[in-house]
Parts: structure tokens; C-alpha cells; sequence
């Protein structure tokens, strides 16, 4: 289960990557959630993977920790509002700078290519 | 009520800015300006309550819901803490009224992100949680990326995607350090995870330090160290100059966690990782007041100059926190009250500056002659010997101050020379500055009537910051010896995490 879940985390992180690095800002926006899914996973885990035990506690001698899972909460809310402004901005990056790229202009190669 | 204090900072902000956006206030601008105000200088009125309550008994632990530490989050209102919230809240009123001056009708919701920056600021500096660290950066930037959009523009939306993709990246990196720190720590309370890594053995020790340096990696984000610093002259020069005014305190919170954390967490008792991230916070340090001298050299127009002034104070705070000990740490205190206050007010007067010199702007370029040139140049004077370091101004005392801590250690044979070569770099850059704004007059048909004089609140908060950062030399004794003081404090790392761990209320 370890083996897999890491994986999961790292395919995640560089797929987050290399869309990051494509600095078009809809792509950029992908990378970023996916990071985001990424960073969440592994928060989850800091708590140990383990099955079968309760969530809540006093319900069984043998519990899971209940704090990754706060943290991992607070995380995706605050990942939903950054997420969201971050679209909105790349709207208006896009509509102000007239091009979808992160510094605001096309490359010179990007340019000729165009034409 | 007293109980309560330490919540304060926090709390009023909040409901500032929730009251600001209601009907009333939302509707009238009259209404909104005054509110904003007023509850700016209640919560400055609040700090300094809470700053002599905490001089005169010592650190304040407020366990919030009464779960004590560590399982509960509690504040922490430390003399060091307490300073910068201070500092934080005084910035804010004067950014409230500089605000009503007219800059907070070219855009909606001004007063109410102010509020909401401050409320993340004083959080950062007050929690003992570094979760909740993570958190109040959070607020904090999401309400700085809409005030850096205040008004509008292609250059501030190219700044934005640059400053928000950045520390979207950032705020990743900082959950990532935090979770491997809780896997290993089993804790996120700063002063029961002191209390632990001295105890970690075996492969624990390596995650810790992986985890640690990450931490490094996104407060050298904040506080714009070197290889991370490209956002903040482009951001701090776009921003309108009464928002840059407020972000001068943002790099601060960087600097802060970093002091905190490598201080407390990785300090002198954290066994195997004792200093860990000094070394390596020596060498950025020194290389960001190199990039930021250079970057004062080549600026074209006041703000950016400002901009790469605030890199140069970064570097120097940064340098000072790796030397790890009180002398410096007390120095560095000093050196940052008084390097907000300073950058603070250099961007107010770029804008005065601007507004004034028509279509020359703040560009370091021959134009028409500024129409209060005695005001503006005063205060240009006063602000450029200060930043520079010139006596009998503040920067001086905390130049002094920083140059002799560092005497007698090893590095002196590369701080000084550094740092005295940066100090000639600024007296030649903010000369030339001075000279092309106030001398060169190349456009003699602009008489400047067709500009009104200075708004007398702008004025007001321009002189205010000039005389705060007098006042720190006047009362030099008073201020050096709290300084002083909340080093000690911060270094005496058992008593800290005794006072939080049982002190709870």
C-alpha cells in the first residue's frame, strides 16, 4: 500500500511540475491543483497508513490519528479559494496583457512560430 | 477582558473588516474611510496595551478554547512578538488614512483587505503554532494579492500572476515541510516540537532536516532571499505606492518565521540538527545585499529603487538571524522597527513625487519642478539619510549596532566589507536619486499649478513615519534596551517552551 500511495503522490508532484513549467497560465493553473492533490495525499499520510482502525475516538482502543485529517481539511479549503483566484486572475491576465503566457509576452521563437 | 488581550489584534481587524463590508460602510465612502480609521487606531490602541502588559509580566499565553498546549493552538504574545504587531498596527493606521487621502477610491474593497492583511500579519507574528503559521499566510496573501491588483493595470497584473503563482508554489512546499515535521515531531506546537527533535534518533533525524529546510525554502520565498527575491522589486514597484507601503511589514513575517523556527525549533539545544539552516541563511543573506545593492545602483524610477532597498534590509535581518545570538538578534529588532518604518514612508513620498512631477513621475529623470519642493525634499532628505545609515538618524544607530555585534565573530572579514561597500552603493544611488528628482529641470513650462498640494492626511502619515523612526533615536535607550530584552527572552529557549506548554490559561 506504501509503494502505491507514494507513487500516486509523486506521479501527481511531477505531472504538477511539468505543467508548471509549461508558464502558460491555464496549464499553470492544472500544475497547481495538481500539487495541490499531491500535497494533500501526502499530508494525509504523515498521520501513518494503516486500516481498520476508528476514526472517532473513544469508540475503540485502537484509533487513527485525527489530526492529518483537520490539517488535510483546513488545506483543501484554503487550496479551493487560492485555486479560484488564480483562475479569475488568469482571465484577467488574459484579457489585459492580450496572451495567456505568465510574463505577460510571447517569446520571440513563440512569436515567429505564430506567424 | 485583560485575559483576552492577546486575541485582540487578531479579532479587531477581522471585525474591521466584516463592519467595513456591511451595508453602512459599504455603501458610504464617508463612513467607510472613518470606520477603517478609527478601528485601525483602536487595534494600534490595543498593541501597545498588550506591549506593556507583556513588558511588565512577562510572555502571555492564550490557549484558545481553553485547550492548553499542545493540543490545543495557542497564542503567544512574547516581547518579540508583541513589538511586531505593534509595528504591524501602527503601519496600518497609517496606511488607513494615507488610504482616505483618495487612493482607496481606484478600486473597491481598500480599507477592507487592509484590515484583512493586518488580521494575517499580527496572526503569523502571534501564534505558537506552526500550523497556524501556515494558516495566517494564507490571509495574509490572499488579501496582499488583491491589494497588489488595487487599481489596476497591465504592470500589477503582471506582477500578480508572477507574486500569486509563486507563492501558490510556495504555500505547497510549506504543507509539504509541515507534514513530513508532523510525521516525524508528532506535534506542530512550536515549542513542544523544541521540546522534541533534540530527542530524534536514527533516520527521524534526516527527515526532520529535509523537512526543516523546506521551511527554509518557502520562508526564503517571503522574505524574498536570493534565488527567490525576482518577484518582489517588480511586485513592490507595481503595486500602488500606499499598498507597497503596507507590504514593507510582509517581507518582515518572513523574516520572523525564520528567526523563530531556526532560533526555537533548530536552535542551540536541537541536538544533532543544532544551527542547521545557518550556514546557509549566512550566504543568501549575503548575496541578497549584494543583488539588492546592485539593484539600488540600476533603478530606473523611486519605487523600484525602494523596492531593492527593502531586498538590502532582507538580506541584513537574514544575516543577523544566522548569527544566533542575543547581541545580534536585539540589533536585528532595531534594524527592522526601523527599516519598515523607513521603506514605509520612502513609498509614500515616491507618490507624493509622482503625483507632483506630472508626466516625468518618480522616473529618475530631469523634469519640472516638484510644487512643494521644501516639504518633499525635507522629507526626502530625512528619509534618504536614515535608510542610508547617516547620523543622527535611526539607521545609523542600528548600523552601528549591527557592525559592532558582528566584530568580533569570524565574518566580520565578509560582512564589513560587504555591508560598507553597500552603504557607499546607497549614498551614490539615493544622491543621484535626489539630485534628478528635485535638481534636473529640463521641462520648464510646467509651473506645477495645474496639481493640488499634497493631501494634508498624506502629508500627515509621510512626517509621522519620518518623526516614529526619530523617535527611535531620541528614545535610543528606551528601545534598545526592550530590544534587548525580547532577544533574551527569545533565546532562553526552556523558559519559552515552559511558559507555553504549562502556562496556558
Amino acid at each position: 500500500m506504501e509503494l502505491l500511495y507514494a507513487s500516486c503522490v509523486g506521479v501527481l508532484v511531477t505531472c504538477g511540475v511539468f505543467l508548471l513549467l509549461r508558464a502558460r497560465t491555464f496549464p499553470v493553473v492544472l500544475g497547481l491543483t495538481m500539487i495541490s492533490y499531491a500535497v494533500n495525499l501526502f499530508l494525509f499520510s504523515s498521520g501513518r497508513l494503516t486500516i481498520n482502525k476508528a476514526v472517532v475516538l473513544g469508540t475503540g482502543a485502537d484509533y487513527a490519528d485525527p489530526l492529518p485529517q483537520a490539517l488535510v481539511l483546513t488545506a483543501i479549503v484554503i487550496g479551493f479559494a487560492m485555486t479560484a483566484f488564480v483562475v479569475i486572475l488568469s482571465i484577467r491576465g488574459r484579457a489585459d496583457l492580450g496572451n495567456d503566457h505568465v510574463d505577460g509576452s510571447l517569446t520571440r521563437s513563440k512569436r515567429k512560430e505564430r506567424k | 477582558m485583560i485575559q483576552h488581550l492577546a486575541s485582540l489584534p487578531i479579532l479587531l481587524p477581522m471585525l474591521a473588516a466584516i463592519i467595513l463590508l456591511l451595508p453602512p460602510c459599504g455603501k458610504s465612502l464617508f463612513a467607510r474611510r472613518l470606520t477603517s480609521s478609527l478601528m485601525a487606531i483602536l487595534t494600534f490602541a490595543v498593541t501597545v496595551l498588550l506591549l506593556v502588559q507583556v513588558k511588565d509580566n512577562g510572555i502571555i499565553v492564550y490557549a484558545i478554547g481553553n485547550w492548553s498546549a499542545p493540543f490545543g493552538i495557542v497564542l503567544v504574545a512574547d516581547m518579540l512578538s508583541t513589538l511586531l504587531v505593534t509595528l504591524t498596527a501602527f503601519l496600518g493606521v497609517g496606511v488607513a488614512l494615507y488610504g482616505c487621502a483618495g487612493d482607496d477610491e481606484q478600486g473597491s474593497f481598500f480599507h477592507p483587505l487592509i484590515h484583512f492583511l493586518i488580521l494575517g500579519v499580527n496572526g503569523a507574528f502571534l501564534t505558537g503554532d506552526l500550523f497556524n503559521v501556515f494558516v495566517f499566510f494564507e490571509v495574509l496573501l490572499i488579501a496582499s494579492y488583491a491589494l497588489l491588483m488595487h487599481g489596476g493595470g497591465k504592470p500589477k497584473t503582471r506582477a500578480a500572476l508572477h507574486y500569486v503563482i509563486l507563492n501558490l508554489v510556495g504555500s505547497s512546499v510549506f504543507l509539504i515541510g509541515l507534514g513530513i515535521l508532523y510525521g516525524v515531531l508528532g506535534t506542530l506546537n512550536i515549542a513542544d516540537m523544541a521540546n522534541k527533535v533534540p530527542l530524534l534518533t536514527g533516520d527521524d533525524v534526516y527527515l526532520a532536516k529535509a523537512g526543516g529546510l523546506l521551511l527554509l525554502v518557502v520562508f526564503a520565498l517571503k522574505s524574498a532571499l536570493l534565488p527567490l527575491h525576482l518577484w518582489l522589486p517588480n511586485a513592490y514597484a507595481s503595486a500602488t505606492p500606499v499598498v507597497a507601503a503596507l507590504f514593507a511589514i510582509m517581507t518582515k513575517v518572513g523574516v520572523y518565521a525564520t528567526l523563530r523556527v531556526y532560533t526555537v525549533i533548530f536552535g542551540e539545544q536541537a541536538g544533532e540538527l543544532e544551527h542547521m539552516a545557518q550556514s546557509w541563511l549566512w550566504a543568501l543573506a549575503i548575496a541578497t545585499i549584494v543583488i539588492g545593492a546592485i539593484g539600488v545602483l540600476a533603478a530606473q524610477d523611486l519605487r523600484k529603487l525602494t523596492a531593492n532597498l527593502v531586498l538590502v534590509s532582507v538580506g541584513t535581518l537574514v544575516a543577523l538571524v544566522a548569527l544566533q545570538n542575543i547581541n545580534a538578534t536585539a540589533a536585528l529588532l532595531y534594524y527592522l522597527v526601523h527599516s519598515t518604518l523607513v521603506t514605509a514612508a520612502l513609498f509614500l513620498l515616491a507618490d507624493l513625487i509622482a503625483i507632483q512631477r506630472g508626466k516625468a513621475g518618480d522616473r529618475l529623470v530631469g523634469g519640472r519642478a516638484v510644487k512643494q519642493p521644501f516639504l518633499l525634499g525635507a522629507c526626502f532628505i530625512i528619509a534618504g539619510l536614515t535608510v542610508i545609515g547617516m547620523p543622527p538618524f535611526s539607521g545609523f544607530v542600528g548600523k552601528i549596532w549591527i557592525l559592532k555585534t558582528t566584530l568580533n565573530s569570524e565574518q566580520a572579514l565578509v560582512f564589513w566589507p560587504v555591508y560598507l561597500i553597500m552603504s557607499l552603493a546607497l549614498i551614490v544611488a539615493i544622491s543621484r536619486a535626489g539630485t534628478s528628482l528635485f535638481w534636473e529641470r529640463k521641462d520648464k513650462t510646467g509651473d506645477g499649478s495645474d496639481v493640488a498640494n499634497a493631501h494634508p492626511l498624506q502629508v500627515t502619515v509621510l512626517v509621522g513615519l519620518l518623526v516614529s523612526s526619530i523617535l527611535l533615536v531620541v528614545f535610543g535607550d528606551v528601545a534598545t534596551q526592550y530590544a534587548l530584552e525580547a532577544a533574551a527572552q527569545l533565546h532562553d529557549i526552556s523558559g519559552g517552551i515552559n511558559a507555553v506548554l504549562k502556562g496556558g490559561m
